[in-house]
Formats: C-alpha cells, structure tokens, sequence
C-alpha cells in the first residue's frame, strides 16, 4: 500500500467452545461424527422444546473474557430472528446489548494492544453442503442440512478497529488463538472451523480520524488467507478512492484460487434481525465470588509465559545455578559464547515455543544447565513434531540430550533421532537411546582423517574452496557428513575446513 | 388516565399496503392480494387500539420480559444420547441419505 | 357408572373397587356417542389407553400403587406433546406430526397413573377465544351446540363439561384455560408463571403460556395442579420449588380474607355476568371474608399490551415451520419460495395475523414504540396488582365479559374477538395464578365464570375462595332447579 493511505481493520473472530455438550441441550459437541446423529428436540428446534444453558460453556465465555482483560458484566440472550434452513428455530440465541464480556484488549508479541469491544456467547449454526447444479444454470440443484453443529457454543469476540495490516491481523489471531488453548476453551483449528473470522476493512488518508466505508470479508480459512485478503482488499479501495470513486459498504467473499475479494451475491433484502430478550432463558449474572473463582482457575496466559521464558533466556547465569553440577567450567564458558550470540534469532522463536506449549520444558532444560540456543531450537524445530508428547518429555532428560550435543558428544543429527525417540514416549534417558542407536560424535583425530580422504577424493572441490569459494564448502561438509553417517558435528568439519584452508 | 374507547396519540395510525407486504416477507408469508388487503385493514384497526400504550408515561419505568425475576439456570456439561437419526429423518419433508434436504438457496456463493 | 370424579375414580381403581380398563370403556364409550356432535377431540386412542388401564390393573392387583391418578382418563390440549400420538397444535402445517418426546405434563401424568385419551381440538397454535380457530374444524359448546365453547383450548373444556373425562389439560396465554371454563361451566385453572414446565408445550407466547387443569370440581383441578407443577429441568423458567399443597387447603374457607372486586374488569361485563360477580362477592364475604370494590386503573391497558407482546413473541416461535425438519412443506424451486407458500398454505388466518402483528411490532423502527413500551407497560400492570395485594388477599372479577357467544359471530372483526380476553389477560402480563369458576347462569341457561385472581404462588389461598364459591353454587343451582321444579 502506498504512503497515502491507511488500513484500518476490526475482527470478528467466532470461536467454537471445547465444552462436552452445545450451549442449550445436552448433545455432544463433536466435529465429525454422522450427519445429524448429535441431535435432540432443542436443538433440532422441535415444537415445544426449550433450552437450558450450559454452565460450563458460560466458565468458558468468562475464561476467555478474564484472558482479554475485559470486564465480566450481567447479560442477556437476545432472540436473532432471520431465516434460514440451517438455524433449526430459524432464530439464533445470541447476546445483544447486553454480552457478558465488554472492554478489553489483547497485546501482541510485538508489544502492540488491541481493543477488545465485546465478546459474547452463542449458538452455533448447523452445516449446509450446497449440491451444485451440473452445467445448466437454472437447474435444480440444493442443499443438505447436517444439525450436529447446530447449537454448538460459540463465543465471539469482537475487536476495536485497531488493527493496521494482514499481518498484524495474523498476528492478533494467532494470539487470539494461543489464549484460548492456554485457557482450555477452544481447540482453535482454523481448518476444521472452530475459529471462524471476519474482517473489517476500510482504509482512510493518513493523519485523517474519520473512518472510511467498511468491507466486511469472509471466508478467510486461514492466517495466510486473512492477511493476504486484507491487503488486497485495502489496495483495492485504495484505488477506488485514487480513482475518485466510492467504496461501497458491502459484504466481500475471499477467493481463494483468484486471490481477491468478490462481493457476494445478496438479496435486495434488507436484514431486520428483530432482536428481542429470549423469554425461553434468564438473566446470566455471574457473581464477584464466580468470577474470582473462573479467574483463580486459570493458567499462566501466553502474554505472561512469553515474558517467564524470555527471562529464563536472558537471565545471566549464577554461579548458585546447578549448572556447574553437569557442565565443567571450560564447557560452561564455550557454552557462553553459544548462548550469546544468537539471543536475538533464539529470541525471535520464544512465541513459537509458547504457543506449542514447550515453555515449561524449555525453561526445565535451561534450569538444569542446557545451552538455551539449543534447547529452543529443538524445541521449535524437532518437539514441535508432536508437541502434546514433547510437554511429556522429563526436562532432566531433555537438558541431558541438549549437553550431549553441545559437548559434541553427538552430533546436532544424531541429537535430533535421540529427540525423535524421545517423542515416541517409551521414557528412555538419551544417554541409553545413544547408547542402542551405537551414536557418538567422533574424535577430532577421526574426523581429521575422514576430512582428509574427502579432500583427496575431491580435489576440485577443494581448489575451488582454496579459492574463496564459500558455497562449495557446504558440500564438502556434505561429503564428511555422509562418509560418517551423521556422526560429525557439521560446524566443526566446517571449522576443520577453514582452518586448514587458513593454515 | 384514559379509558378503553380514547383515542390514543397514535404512534402509527395506520400501516401502509407497502409495509403489510414488507412485513410479509419478513415473516415468509406469500399472502395473497385478498390477504394483502385484509390484513392492511385489520391490522390498521388492532394497532391503532394497540397505540393506546403509547397513553401511559413510562420515562422511569424498566421493561418486563419476564413475570417471575430469575437468574442463573444452568445445565451440567454431561451429554447424553439425543435422538434416533431415523425417527428424526422420518418425520422430514424431504431426506436424501443421512441429510434433510432443501432447495436451492438462493444468494448464496 | 359411579361418581365421574378424578379423585372418585382414582380412589376406586387403587381400592381395587374399580377397574382402570371399565373407566376407560365407559369414557371411550362416551366420546363416540357425543364427540360426533361435539368435536371436542382431534385425536382419540382407544387401543393404547385400553392398554395402558389394562397394565394399571394388573399392577394394582399385585399390590403396587401406581399413583394419585391411577385409571383416572385425561384429555390433553393438542398443543401437548406425546410420543405416542399426533401433536397438531390444530394447525395443517403440523398436520400428522408424532413428536419424539414427551411434554413434562405427559411424563407427569403417566407417573402417576393416568389413562391420556386423546388430544383436543383448540385454536391453532392457541390463537383464539373461540376454538373456531382450529384447521379441523370448529368445537361445539354442550349447553348450546350453536354456541362457541370458547377459547384457545375449549375443546378440553368441552370435554370436561360434557363429562366425556373427568380431567383435562390446556394452556393459558391470555385466558385459554379460563374463558373457556367460564362459557363451558368447568373449573379452569392458570397457574403462577413457572410452577408447570413448559417443557413439550407448542409455544405460543413463551413469557405468557401456562399449562394448567379443568375439572368439574375444585378439589380435581387442585389435584391435577400438584400432579403437573414443580421443578423441571428442562424449562429454565421452571420455579425451584415444591409443587404447591392445595388439596388439603380445600375446607379452611375464607374467613378473614379480604378480597377486592375489580371495578375496571366489571365495567364492560354483561348485567347477566355482573349479576352473579356481584352474587360471588356476598357469597364469600357471607362465609366471612371482607371484600370491598377496588380499583386498578393501569389494567384497562392490559389488552393493548398484551396484543403487541404475545403476537411478537408468536411470530418469533412459528419462524420454525418453515418446511425444512418437520410438518408440511410446499415445494418451490428455491428455500424462500419453499418457505413462504409452505407457511402461506400451513397458517391459518388469525395465526398469519398474529405473525404480521408481531412481526410488525419488533421491525426496525417500531420496536420502542410498541414492543418496548408494551414490555413497560407490562410493568405497571405488574406494580398495579403488586398495590392491589397490598391490601388484598384476593381479587374477584368476571371471567368472561359475556357468557358463550354464537359460533361465526367475531370471527370477522378480530378486536372484538380479542375483547373476551379482557378480564384474563392482566394476570398473564403479571405471571399470577388465576382461576374460573362457575357461578350460576344468563337468562338463556348459558354458564357465568367469575374469576379470582392471586399473587403469585397463591394457588392454596385462591383453591380456600374457589372451594367456598363452589359449594354455595351447587346449593344456589340445587336451590334454582327445585324453583324451576315448582312452576
């Protein structure tokens, strides 16, 4: 986007709650399962049946609320009254002008807040899969209706329009998204539609407080979706108004394989929800005594775990530390140069370990002496294979595999198959794991040798490495690594190689 | 206060033939012209002595949506097994497999 | 056959005198004979409640007791669900629906041994004062066949008052159970808003329908009151609280009370009916309560409210016959068009009425002006009688401004329809309990109602005034007939 305008978005994320049951009847809440099996008289809207709110869902709606620091307020449902076949009353259950979270915000990895207005709970819809016609246009296609989703809780929260770009709308969803597994209350999977979002967009000139007419966006499946849809669609009102046209206030679907918005075909229809208090329910007032103890229930938020492990890596060692107990002062120091020099690469992956839930392990490991470059990065890269077993792992073992490898006892690759076997969970110290698999990093004298015989075996290659040529270095390693299977520590035959080179 | 049979200071005094059938199509019914008609007329006559709350002062008073004051009637969070997919499918209109089955919707993607 | 009373028969059937099977013979028998005529059931099933009276005998002949209605046939408003028969609510869009479950009331009632016979005819959707309303065909008053029994639920009414059944359900929104009773001569209860689950009820208007008896006698409907009431799960509006003790309230009387007589609600009565309102009030303050005429000016502004609220509510519960999971659909080559003649063809005249009213009422624009101040004015109807009770134990009123009207006579001015309601419908904006009792006749024989009307949960003291008008009207019509005898 150019320098002239701004972007300015708003979210209206709808997370499905993980309660048991849906929001107003006791069937399941499961994704997947035979088309309309999950149903019963409420929630198939049946003459006569009414609903009963689920208590666990509303803990879950003030989890979530508490988590965005809002405040948690009395509420109301209110009756939504539209058609359509998939809304079995053919009116929603929802939260009005009353919603029991209102006025909060959400901070951002980078340190950025956004408002939070409101979040609210309601029921969600069920599934209609539309048979297409096949070729002629006015053929006589339909729909079929699946009621297993149909009354499932949702809870919606709605941002200010405090959000600049695609990304840091990225962003705010993917924080969004690590509060809600940090607080239990959603699965969060994008894909299967348990967080569905919307976006807001309309740009104004920069400087101007005024807001321009907004676009609201749907269909955004996807992070990489969402940031791509919001920029496209500010650069294309952009142009509108370059070209001295107007934005029209309009609903826009994300095309996925066009990669632009297209506004979607309504009906001249003007929306009248008719919105009046849901005489089936009763007022929601959750006391100060509920709602300390929702708030005393929670865990660490991801915002406060960020902050702990950031810590942990920045955090000078002591010489109280039992660090000294497994790591000999020599190591230690080499350990020190390590430790220092990427803090800002390893710091860059900390929301990464957050969001897999590996803090806790990766902070054990630092604790108990690990190298925390190290301990990061097979954290974000290899745990992060099955991240639910990596939170299982002993972080006695985990720090244990992280100074093998960083003594150079094995290799980062032989690390990384120890770690593998690690997650398959049998509980096996990485010393035995090393052990069975016959792994041990070489002797300096060994590898010498084995770099020897490659250098004679490639003489080219190693001219044009004599030669300035950095690039064919990487392949030389390749060759040693490959001649000892793994066993090498790839920076010391790159090491070995220079310094030969240089001597 | 004012009697059954005073004319009430009429927030509408009558609903148009245009606002019967926007109504209508809010309400997904296809009235028919007879129907139009009557209705405009007959719903004229019962709002207009519908209009007569519009007699009473109500600046301070709260709204009532429910007679008895009630908060806080939850369910526990333990399913239990609802109903038969056959019975349910049974009493549709229209089935195809497992699924209720309805015509085309129209403005849709 | 002995004396057709719930708590004779039940007595009988659990004393082994009695069989549950013969009761329900008798009562089969007696609808063939006079339903035709009558057309007070939409639904009767002979098989299952000959089956049902069979097991209750077998139980009580191995010494189990199967509860305090034991063999006792009662009617449900067709507004009920039952798993086990059609559940029309009078409608053709429900035409040969089966509900797949059970209302609470149903549950209830077979727990405590009732014989359900059939379901009875009503206005569709219970939108009416005169079950003529109803998609099958219009019911018939017993004291005058060309008579409406009234509505929404007169066909358990009728069922009642023709002793086709000793019990029978319906539901009150704005006098369902009431105005009936009156122009059927029945007892016909509404009880406090919560005290019955709603649970399986067809709604109508959610925040104003109660479910509630009619008997011949008091003492029957207190009985079928404390079967049905209490808390309920699966109705979030349920009250958590015991169901009330009526039954052994019935002889304490009324001395000392004080009741008010509504001036508001008597001044449109016909002189017939104020006559024997005026004949109630003696009668109680001769059995030593004090009653006096009072006044509750913000009543007369019941009806209006009451017309916004309950159609706004109406038009949001029948959004789901819209063709999709149940009833009747009218095909169409799109879902809009599929709903709107599927809802055209399925509603009848007054419920596409109501639908437009309520409809209307909540659209953009007109909500403050008539949803919302209707919802206002409901408050002060609230406070009115919360002034009232101040000062009153009770409050006495017609039931009915007239007694049964002929059948087609309002069927074209839906206001004066609504007018029959005008005594009923305070005490469903303020969720009271109230009740219908006859007293006496018009000139043309045709049953008088008065009711009296309770704050709420004040079901034992309103059964206490009921059971002493009661016995005085059995002596007065005992007394009128031996008069009649000597000219």
């Amino acid at each position: 986007m150019s320098n002239e305008f701004e972007t300015v978005v708003g979210l209206e994320v709808h997370c499905e709650l993980a309660t048991r049951t849906k929001l107003f009847c006791s069937c399941p809440n499961r994704f997947g399962d035979e088309p309309n099996t999950n149903v019963c008289p409420v929630c198939l809207g049946l003459p006569g049946s009414l609903p009963v709110l689920n208590e666990a869902a509303v803990e879950m709606a003030m989890r979530i609320g508490l988590a965005l620091h809002c405040e948690i307020r009395p509420s109301v449902f209110h009756r939504k009254n539209y058609f359509y076949p998939d809304m079995p009353k053919d009116y929603q259950i929802s939260q009005y002008d009353a919603p029991i979270c209102v006025n909060g915000w959400l901070e951002l990895p980078d340190g950025s807040k956004v408002g939070i207005v409101r979040a609210h709970l309601e029921e969600d819809t069920g599934k209609t899969t539309h048979v297409g016609s096949t070729g002629r246009i006015h053929d006589a296609s339909y729909s079929l209706v699946d009621y297993n989703r149909a009354g499932v809780p949702l809870v919606e929260v709605v941002s200010a329009p405090d959000i600049s770009s695609g990304q840091q709308a990225r962003q705010y969803v993917s924080e969004l998204r690590a509060i809600l597994l940090a607080t239990a209350t959603s699965d969060g999977k994008l894909e299967e539609g348990s967080l569905r979002v919307d976006a807001n967009v309309s740009v104004r000139r920069k400087g101007s407080d005024e807001l321009g007419t907004r676009c609201e966006i749907k269909n955004l499946n996807s992070l990489r979706s969402l940031a791509r849809a919001i920029e496209y669609e500010s650069e294309r009102q952009a142009d509108l108004i370059r070209q001295g046209l107007e934005v029209v206030q309009e609903t826009r679907h994300w095309s996925e394989d066009e990669e632009r918005t297209v506004p979607m075909r309504s009906k001249e229809e003007a929306f009248d929800y008719r919105y009046f208090p849901e005489p089936d329910l009763v007022a929601l007032v959750p006391g100060e005594q509920w709602i300390e103890r929702v708030r005393g229930s929670m865990g660490m938020l991801p915002e406060e775990r960020r902050k702990r492990l950031i810590e942990a890596i920045v955090r000078p060692r002591s010489s109280s530390e039992p660090t000294t107990s497994h790591i000999s002062q020599a190591e230690s120091d080499a350990e020190k140069s390590s430790d220092e020099t990427p803090a800002e690469a390893v710091l860059s992956h900390v929301a990464k370990v957050v969001e897999l839930g590996l803090d806790d392990l990766v902070i054990a490991a630092i604790e108990l002496g690990a190298d925390r470059r190290i301990a990061v990065m097979r954290a974000v890269n290899e745990a992060a294979a099955d991240p639910e077993r990596a939170r299982h792992i002993e972080a006695g073992h985990f720090a244990k595999l992280i100074e093998m490898e960083h003594k150079g006892r094995i290799s980062a690759t032989q690390a990384k198959t120890i770690l593998a076997r690690m997650l398959e969970g049998d509980g096996e110290d990485p010393e035995t794991i090393a052990a069975k698999e016959g792994f041990s990093a070489l002797s300096r004298d060994e590898l010498v040798e084995v770099i020897n015989s490659v250098i004679s075996a490639n003489s080219d290659a190693w001219q044009r490495f004599v030669s300035g040529d950095q690039a064919v270095g990487k392949f030389l390693v390749g060759q040693v690594m490959k001649a000892t299977r793994g066993r090498a520590d790839g920076r010391a035959v790159m090491e070995l190689l220079t310094a030969r080179n240089e001597g | 206060m004012s009697s059954l049979d005073t004319e009430p200071p009429s927030a509408s005094e009558q609903i148009s033939v245009e606002e019967v059938i926007h109504v209508a199509k809010l309400a997904r019914l296809q009235l028919s012209e007879e129907e139009v008609k009557t209705f405009t007329d007959q719903l004229a006559s019962v709002l207009r002595y519908a209009s007569q709350v519009a007699a009473l002062d109500t600046a301070t008073v709260e709204p009532t949506a429910h007679p008895m004051a009630m908060v806080n009637v939850f369910r526990e969070d333990l399913p239990r097994p609802g109903l038969n997919r056959e019975e349910v499918l049974d009493q549709a209109p229209a089935v195809e497999g497992a699924f209720f089955k309805v015509p085309r919707i129209v403005g849709e993607e | 056959m002995g004396e057709w009373s719930a708590l004779a028969i039940s007595q009988g059937v659990r004393d082994g005198e009695l069989k549950a099977v013969e009761i329900a013979e008798e009562t089969l028998s007696r609808i063939e004979t006079n339903d035709p005529l009558l057309h007070a059931f939409l639904h009767v099933s002979p098989e299952l409640a000959l089956k049902r009276a069979a097991e209750l005998d077998e139980r009580i002949a191995k010494g189990e007791d199967p509860g305090r209605l034991s063999g006792v046939p009662v009617a449900l408003k067709d507004n009920l669900c039952t798993r086990d028969m059609p559940t029309t609510a009078a409608s053709a869009i429900l035409d040969g629906w089966i509900p797949p479950y059970d209302a609470t009331v149903v549950s209830r009632l077979k727990e405590s041994g009732a014989v359900i016979i059939g379901k009875t005819n009503m206005d569709e959707f219970a939108m009416g004062s005169s079950t003529e309303n109803s998609a099958f065909g219009a019911t018939r008053n017993p004291h005058d066949p060309a008579r409406v029994p009234g509505g929404s639920s007169g066909g358990s009414a009728v069922a009642v008052a023709a002793s086709l059944v000793p019990l029978a359900l319906g539901s009150d929104t704005g006098g369902s159970i009431r105005q009936p009773a009156a122009l059927c001569g029945v007892v016909g209860m509404k009880p406090t808003y919560g005290m019955v689950s709603r649970y399986g009820l067809i709604a109508f208007a959610s925040s104003l329908d109660q479910i509630g008896p009619f008997a011949a006698t008091v003492a029957d409907a207190a009985v079928l009151l404390e079967v049905i009431a209490g808390h309920d799960g699966y109705d979030s509006t349920s009250l958590d609280r015991q169901p009330p003790s009526l039954l052994d309230q019935l002889d304490r009387g009324v001395d000392g009370l004080k009741v008010g007589v509504v001036s508001e609600l008597l001044e449109g009565a016909d002189p017939a009916v104020a006559v024997q309102v005026r004949l109630a009030a003696e009668t109680l303050a001769n059995a030593g309560a004090l009653v006096e005429d009072t006044s509750i000016p913000v009543l007369t502004y019941s009806l209006p409210a009451y017309y916004l609220l309950a159609p706004a509510e109406a038009s949001s519960n029948l959004a789901r016959y819209d063709g999709v999971r149940y009833g009747l659909r009218v095909d169409a080559p799109d879902v809009e068009s599929m709903n709107s003649r599927t809802r055209e063809k399925g509603f009848g005249a007054e419920v596409k009425r109501r639908i437009m009213l309520g409809t209307y009422a909540l659209s953009a624009g007109y909500y403050d002006a008539f949803y919302l101040q209707a919802q206002k004015v409901r408050t002060l109807v609230i406070n009115g009688f919360s002034a009232a009770y101040e000062s009153y134990d009770l409050l006495l009123s017609p039931t009915s401004p007239t007694t049964a009207f002929p059948l087609g006579s309002r069927l074209a001015d839906p206001l004066s329809m609504y007018l029959s309601d005008i005594c009923t419908i305070p005490s469903n904006l303020a969720g009271h309990p109230a009740m219908s009792i006859p007293f006496g006749t018009d000139d043309d024989g045709l049953p008088v109602g008065v009711q009296l009307m309770a704050p709420a949960l004040g079901e034992a003291v309103m059964v206490r005034a009921a059971a002493v008008l009661e016995a005085a009207e059995s002596h007065l019509s005992g007394q009128q007939r031996r008069d009649e005898d000597e000219q």
